[in-house]
């Protein structure tokens, strides 16, 4: 990186270490934690629509809708949510390239199942063995998002869900009394009226997903928890101009650090936010808030 | 009749009893059922003891964080923090590699960085934070008649506690903490995929559940019935701790009666 | 070694099927000298000088990729890439699901590496990566076995006593030897045959390419001399 670093053996101490952190290794230790961000910035608004979905859906008068709106949430939150890591990174990969292969390849006639393999055509494989490395990357990317939306929109969903019952009876009654239809006072009333209740849950949920970030580790995704795993063992002289010993406890000291950090910020934020709505709202925040004024 | 056969052979294969070598061809249903089951062995060790010991640490930590000198109140805040603020996973992993580096100044540190202690702290120590929190919460709303009460008899300091403010926090927290305890056990399944290595091929439940994803390619049996087993563990948490709950709320007239309500897993 | 006679077959069944402009190369990336992450981020070691040096020859373009040991397999098979050459011996075990060209570094027994010359391993705690040769050796023998994901763990194991012996290819233990007191022991275990590429059952074409390839390297004696260079195992 720096002009000095060409011979790295003569440095020592905060030289040394200026180049050893700005390797090229490195740089993928910090393209992770970006990875991880993004992944934090599109999730976030996935779930919170998944979780809509499932709220709307278990609310619904149409009977099979609310059984599967009901029983996503339930399952999702019954289980050990690494179990569905694991399992969905895989079932999502498979149901989608034997949803292409239906369409595909509608006269291959061997089973997609055969012994321990599964066997799709190759103009279905998802994404095709022939491009580029960074179409792959992106696509198993995708099948991480996908996976923690769906987990942790079933969450979001039970979030909502409540905060749509939290919503004053009386409030609706009256959007009725004005004659509007079920689904205006849906619309107009009940969604606007919500997201003052749903905030603590959903607060509380964001936390929750920022620490579940270093399970990308377990979907195959080189993320922060691989790189200093792999940064921090032990280098030999041999293949590297930077040996050391086993560092890995540092590694994820700063790991630690981090994730203390940006957890310390999303409090503070939230809280700001968190005054913001309840100001001059009927509720016993904002009830607090009004008599600390006066 | 043969699957009889795998049950005694693989039962008790997660702490070492029975077939030493893993089925490697020709997995059946009976024997993913028998192992997975077996790792649940691991899972409700990790969580009924973590759970046990945090308890005590999780009162101490609440009294702590209530207390008005900063010498006491800080380490608990500080605590608290550091255990809620930060993923497990990495908790898991650095806790791992501490332990390696203290046992090579001090020998005691030597079994720590075996799964069954090792992890066992971690996990001790992560509960004992989140049920600190929820008993801080707890302790916060309790009546304000209570308390008077109890001074209005003369009572103070261990009698007050103990009779006063303890049964009432515990009353007002034992919905929240059920939903830490059933938190506590999915969170057992991380062990094994953080630092912490397998001696002996004994694993907990998810760690065969993915040996038999790994092996079979098909991850739609193995991961439903480890599903299954859990379902089963969190019925019978919510069960024993619903008994507790009973038991703790026996005083007051019916209708006031805490009710359980159930948030399921939070990954932490 | 005698050259392989293409099966027709194989041909057959890929044949309509245009060839992949891109072959893609798998690798584990952790395992030194044969593949290991240089300081620039990039892949390094033997198999990589090795595996560009054979694309070149069969005239395909290659790209690399990493992936984690335990599922390296799978994802062959998946076809998420298209070859493994990460140092994986030929076992008939793995030949049950994929197939491999012929090897390119000849067959050479694993080695032990413990903090004490003396050791015992019958008795001892027996570190080896899961999923490898070594690990299925160890727990077939009935010793204790503690496995790790990566082989760098392995070593790490030993070196401070979560393990008594780690047992892996002898060219691996070698770079680590002598260094933290580690030593190696006298006794060997004959596993494995010969390191191969691992390809799915379904690509012969690329097989045959990969298999001439290797052949053309060993005849000219360039094979040799990227053995000896890395030192990773005997000469053919």
């Amino acid at each position: 990186m720096f002009s000095y670093c060409s011979d790295p053996s003569t440095l020592e101490g905060l030289t040394w270490l200026s180049c050893y952190l700005t390797t090229g290794k490195h740089m993928g230790l910090y393209i992770s934690v970006v990875t991880v961000l993004v992944l934090l910035a599109i999730t976030a608004p996935v779930a919170l629509l998944f979780g809509f979905a499932g709220a709307t859906a278990a609310r619904s008068r149409i009977a099979p809708l609310r059984w599967l709106g009901k029983g996503y949430t339930a399952i999702v939150r019954g289980v050990p949510d690494i179990a569905f890591f694991l399992f969905f990174v895989i079932a999502l990969d498979q149901a989608f390239e034997w949803l292409r292969h239906q369409v595909k390849c509608p006269d291959w006639d061997a089973p997609v199942r055969q012994g321990n393999d599964f066997v799709v055509c190759d103009i279905a494989k998802l994404p095709l063995s022939s491009s580029p490395q960074w179409v792959h990357e992106t696509y198993g990317f995708f099948l991480a998002v996908l996976t923690f939306s769906i987990v942790f929109g079933a969450f979001a969903s039970n979030v909502l869900f409540g905060a749509m019952r939290a919503v004053p009876q009386a409030q609706l009654e009256t959007a009725e009394a004005y004659g509007m239809t079920r689904r205006q006072t849906f619309w107009r009333i009940l969604v606007p009226q919500m997201w003052v209740y749903a905030l603590p849950g959903l607060s509380n949920l964001w936390m929750v997903l920022i620490k579940a970030t270093p399970l990308l580790f377990l979907l195959g995704i080189e993320d922060i928890v691989y790189w200093a795993r792999e940064l921090g063992g032990t280098k030999n002289p041999k293949f590297t101009d930077y040996p050391h010993g086993d560092w890995r406890m540092w590694y994820f000291l700063a790991l630690l650090v981090f994730y203390l950090t940006f957890t310390k910020v999303s409090e503070v934020v939230l809280d700001r936010l968190m005054k913001k709505l309840t100001h001059g709202q009927a509720t016993s925040g904002g009830e607090a808030q009004r008599k600390a004024a006066a | 009749m043969s699957c009889w056969i795998t049950i005694q052979d693989y039962a008790f294969r997660s702490i070492g009893f029975g077939e030493r070598l893993l089925p490697r061809e020709d997995f059946t249903l009976c024997q993913q059922f028998t192992l997975i089951g077996s790792g649940m062995i691991w899972n409700i060790y990790f969580g009924v003891l973590a759970l046990l010991a945090g308890f005590f640490l999780a009162v101490a930590l609440a009294v702590g964080k209530n207390a008005k000198s900063p010498l006491v109140r800080k380490p608990a805040e500080w605590f608290i923090f550091v255990f809620r603020g930060s993923p497990l996973f990495i908790q898991f992993f650095f806790a791992y590699f501490l332990f390696l580096s203290l046992k090579q100044a001090v020998p005691i540190f030597a079994p720590f960085t075996a799964a069954w202690l090792g992890a066992l702290v971690v996990l001790f120590f992560n509960t004992a934070a989140y049920s600190g929190e929820i008993f801080y919460g707890a302790l916060l709303s309790i009546p304000k008649g209570d308390t008077e009460a109890a001074d209005a008899y003369g009572m103070s300091g261990w009698s007050r506690f103990r009779r006063i403010v303890f049964p009432t926090m515990m009353r007002l927290a034992w919905p929240a903490y059920t939903n830490e305890a059933i938190f506590l056990f999915h969170a057992t399944t991380l062990v094994y995929f953080s630092g912490f290595p397998t001696l002996k091929q004994k694993g907990d439940a998810l760690y065969y559940a993915s040996y038999f994803a790994d092996k079979t390619f098909n991850p739609f049996i193995p991961y439903p019935i480890l599903a299954g087993y859990f379902i089963i563990l969190t019925l019978i948490i919510v069960g024993l701790m619903g008994l507790i709950n009973k038991r703790l709320n026996r005083h007051l007239p019916q209708e006031r009666r805490g009710k359980m309500k159930f948030r399921l897993n939070l990954i932490r | 070694m005698k050259k392989l006679i293409l099966s027709t077959a194989a041909l057959a069944l890929t044949a309509g099927f245009a060839m992949a402009d891109v072959v893609r190369m798998g690798t584990e990336g952790a395992y030194a000298p044969w593949n290991f992450v240089n300081d620039a981020g990039e892949i390094d070691g033997f198999e990589r000088e090795l595996g560009d040096e054979l694309c070149k020859r069969a005239e395909l373009k290659c790209e690399w990729v990493k992936n984690d040991w335990d599922s390296i397999i799978p994802n062959l098979v998946s076809g998420n890439y298209d070859t493994i050459i990460a140092g994986m011996s030929i076992t008939a075990e793995r030949d049950e699901v994929i197939d491999f060209t012929q090897a390119y570094t000849p067959p050479d027994p694993s080695a032990y590496l413990a903090l004490d010359a003396g050791l015992d391993v019958e008795g001892a705690v027996v570190a080896a990566q899961a999923t490898t040769i070594q690990a299925a050796f160890v727990a077939e023998k009935g010793w204790t076995l503690i496995e790790f994901a990566t082989p760098e763990e392995t070593v790490a194991a030993v070196k401070n006593g979560e393990a008594d012996a780690v047992l892996a290819d002898k060219s691996f233990l070698d770079t680590m030897a002598g260094q933290d007191g580690l030593v190696m022991l006298e006794r060997k275990e004959a596993i494995g045959g010969g390191v191969g590429m691992g390809i799915r059952e379904s690509d012969g074409d690329l097989r045959a390419k990969f298999d001439a390839a290797i052949q053309s390297m060993k005849d000219d004696g360039t094979l040799n001399t990227l053995i000896a260079k890395w030192e990773v195992s005997s000469q053919w």
